[in-house]
């Protein structure tokens, strides 16, 4: 049976975990290739890397430290963030990413996404989808939520499907960040039109938030960053969590 | 002993390389390469893919002389070879993604798209799911049955012979997941992303 996934995201800004588990035996906190490495070994399923860097000439830190993570974790690692082109991609990709999540420059262009997941795979793309909830309908936001696009989050999902996207990466605006759960409705609404997965992302305060979103908001896969920062949660506890509550997971 | 990755510019073969080289150390040379007197002259090949059955087919049909030099290490001299999910699907005769292609031929079969019961499943298939082996193959030493493998694909490979079926996991059907004829070896999951269960498939292969 296939398991559903736990996917702990790790911010990275210069080359540096912004935010990261904070055990006192670690001996560099901002490294972000240990970080990883604690995660892949506390049974994570997958690593995420979003790339929060701000300037462009510090753009190329995500590279380097790519290049040295994939050299020591055995699991899939995604890198999102400040992904524009289809170059782009390729260099993620050559670094030894294994899923490149594309946001802003999907939205801008689909062909980002056709092009891509034509050339490397529908297994490498992940459409990164933040939303935003205004009256009855949900808008997709860019640039790091920045600015509204207008685009009807529900449409947006199911032409990230048509164009060759292999995964979603949904995330609330209203939700990130404020850990009073995942948005539900959003989830379970995208997951139900769409025929690929969906990794919920937004809100995790606590292991019931991923219960639910599996559960209720029809998620593959759940990615949260806070409750496994300053080890308020292991992975393992969310894993072995998860199981008594009849989620089949990988333990 | 030396083992080379094949690169034919099928994709993205960075963790494959990344993983072999973890395991094999010092002890062992492992080569990236596409030049057919290295291929030649290796002990074993391991036969990546990514993207979709054509593209890779196409990818290898490019290179000039390559599938000569896979069919005479494989099937004439049959020294080791390990393919890895698409690497694995073009074993097939023919195989059904895009437009039908003719694979290389060396395990009967073809290769369809995934039965997702009118969208029950969710396509690709991706995630960690468990093995049963079926059959005892020696890239399975040391593996407990039921072990998780990380897996990412829309098309299975449906063998004639049901006797080359090393494993099998279970999703809207039961997929093959593993194969064993000979010398030849396929895995349609990752093992270089399946952490240190897939390492230890890794480390098997390479002690062969």
């Amino acid at each position: 049976m296939l398991k559903n996934r736990i996917i702990p995201c790790l911010d990275v800004k210069n080359g540096r975990v912004v935010k990261g588990i904070n055990f006192v035996d670690l001996k560099d906190a901002g490294d972000p290739v240990e970080q990883a490495k604690i995660y892949s070994d506390s049974g994570a399923d997958e690593i995420c890397f979003l790339d929060i860097t701000a300037s462009n000439e510090n753009r190329d830190t995500i590279y380097d430290v790519v290049k040295k993570t994939s050299k020591k974790c055995f699991v899939p690692l995604t890198v999102g963030g400040g992904v524009r082109s289809v170059e782009d991609i390729n260099k993620l990709l050559n670094c030894g990413a294994d899923k490149v999540s594309i946001n802003t420059a999907a939205v801008q262009n689909a062909e980002v996404i056709l092009e891509s997941s034509k050339k490397f795979g529908s297994q490498c793309i992940v459409a990164a989808i933040d939303a935003k909830k205004n009256e009855n309908k949900w808008e997709v936001f860019t640039h790091g939520g920045r600015n509204n696009s207008g685009i009807d989050a529900l449409e947006f999902a199911k032409k990230m499907e048509d164009s060759g996207a292999g995964e979603l990466l949904v995330t609330s605006m209203d939700r990130d960040g404020t850990q009073v759960g995942y948005d539900i409705d959003l989830m379970s609404k995208i997951s139900s039109i769409v025929n690929i997965p969906v990794i919920a992302s937004g809100g995790v305060g606590n292991l019931d938030h991923l219960v639910d979103g599996i559960k209720l908001g029809k998620a593959s896969a759940v990615l949260a960053a806070s409750i496994f920062h300053y080890g308020k949660h292991s992975v393992k506890e969310a894993k072995e969590y998860l199981d008594s509550k009849g989620i089949p997971v990988r333990i | 002993m030396k083992l080379t990755i094949v690169d034919y510019n099928s994709g993205n073969i960075s963790s494959v390389v990344n993983s072999f080289k973890e395991v094999a150390q010092n002890k062992v040379n492992v080569e990236v390469a596409s030049d057919l007197n290295k291929i030649k002259s290796s002990d074993k090949i391991v036969l990546p893919g990514q993207g979709s059955f054509k593209s890779c087919v196409d990818a290898i049909n490019s290179i000039n002389g390559l599938v000569d030099s896979l069919n005479e290490f494989a099937i004439n001299q049959k020294k080791p070879l390990l393919g890895i999910c698409v690497g694995l699907q073009m074993f097939a005769d023919k195989g059904y993604e895009e437009l039908e292609t003719k694979g290389l031929g060396w395990i009967s079969g073809k290769v369809s798209k995934i039965d997702n019961q009118n969208g029950k499943y969710k396509l690709p298939h991706i995630g960690w799911n468990q093995i049963n082996i079926i059959k005892k193959s020696k890239i399975f030493k040391n593996i407990e049955n039921n072990s998780h493998m990380y897996f990412v694909h829309s098309y299975e490979f449906i063998p004639e012979d049901k006797n080359v079926i090393s494993a099998t996991t279970d999703y809207s059907s039961n997929i093959v997941c593993s194969v064993e004829k000979e010398n030849i070896f396929g895995t349609q999951f990752h093992p270089e992303k399946s952490d240190k269960i897939g390492l230890q498939i890794i480390e098997n292969f390479i002690k062969l």
